[in-house]
């Protein structure tokens, strides 16, 4: 079983993460599930050190997470999940039918298309300069409400335990971070989202996820 | 090879679409570059066809493009385009080599999640509203710049002919409605964007891609 380290025993994978960023979190969950050991590498957003020229070599784009595997590295948490079910496929996460690996899909773009990106800071930063403070909370508010309204409909059908069944899958990765984001910092009426809210506490029972929280990263604030 | 027809050769694909959507185009052209005959079905969007019960019922997030396979539907454009490559392996999408591969990925997010998310409809009126209409442009400017200038950055180690090599492969996809739109709805100033500017005309001489475009859709309007 790949285990993430080489025949050194040093860590090959490193992951360029930030304690706060839901889409480092994505990938720490996965990691710890699939049993892969890595470097944490602590990268500062807001000290900008994500627009180091070093750090720019890495993703061009200037977001965590980055994930470097030998000598490939892998930006965009959604390309480093792939990348991870396919190179290191134990504790596998997508189902082998087609339309729940499809929904498990769809319901990671809703958070990552839909939801996530009226998160990003410059976004919610622009929001405040050009309209309020309140609308920049508000557009935030909106966009998680519709997302999450559109996550218990679409998931009503194929939860179980978890997002699409009985087992962990790759939905749960992009949902975990979010709801728990809903919870602390958006004061979000989550008895909306029953489903969702399920999943939040069965979430907070799986070391994977605990272990991957931003509360538990080396680079969260004490 | 699969074709997309059951086997009385009636369209078992169906594609909700409306002509103006990148996301919608995205999958328009990998239909047509795997050679998948499909029903259009047109969901007009300034119309609220989106929020019909009906449609809803497909697609609880009330966006577009829907794949209907048989039994199978399938929303959201990167979940299709998976689909399709894993069901339909003719004209594969997805080079095997796992850094290329995330490469596609990774160009594909960034217009998925960096730049159209911050340029659909809602969104820039959002903008106009509250702030001006003039912001709006601006808005949509500054995101569209940003997102392409980071794939400039990302693909100038990888793009050959392509975005990724010299075959066709996911990321372009992507890139083609959206430089599109680009060019045509936001004015971009191309030329700080060379490679891309390069992949567009390349995009141009492909017929998977012309017919994939949204004025060769049967809902297209003129004007």
């Amino acid at each position: 079983m790949a285990s993430g380290s080489d025949k050194n025993g040093d860590q090959q994978l490193k992951l360029y993460s930030c304690y706060r960023s839901s889409c480092s979190f994505r990938v720490r969950i996965a990691l710890n599930l699939k049993g892969l050991k890595y470097e944490y590498k602590a990268v500062n957003l807001l000290k900008g050190e994500q627009f180091s020229p070093e750090f720019r070599k890495l993703n061009p784009i200037g977001c965590v997470p980055v994930l470097v595997d030998g000598d490939l590295a892998v930006s965009d948490s959604f390309a480093i999940l792939l990348y991870l079910e396919e190179k290191y496929p134990q504790h596998p996460l997508l189902p082998k039918d087609l339309q729940r690996k499809a929904i498990n899909f769809q319901a990671a773009n809703i958070v990552c298309s839909s939801i996530q990106p009226f998160q990003n800071q410059a976004v919610l930063n622009y929001i405040e300069e050009m309209v309020t403070p309140d609308a920049k909370i508000e557009l935030a508010k909106v966009h998680t409400e519709k997302g999450f309204a559109a996550l218990e409909d679409l998931l009503k059908n194929y939860a179980g335990r978890y997002a699409t069944g009985d087992e962990v899958s790759f939905a749960d990765l992009f949902l975990a971070p979010q709801i728990r984001a809903a919870f602390l910092w958006f004061n979000l009426d989550m008895t909306q989202f029953p489903l969702l809210s399920r999943l939040h506490e069965a979430y907070n029972e799986i070391p994977a996820f605990i272990d991957a929280r931003p509360d538990k990263q080396p680079d969260a604030p004490s």
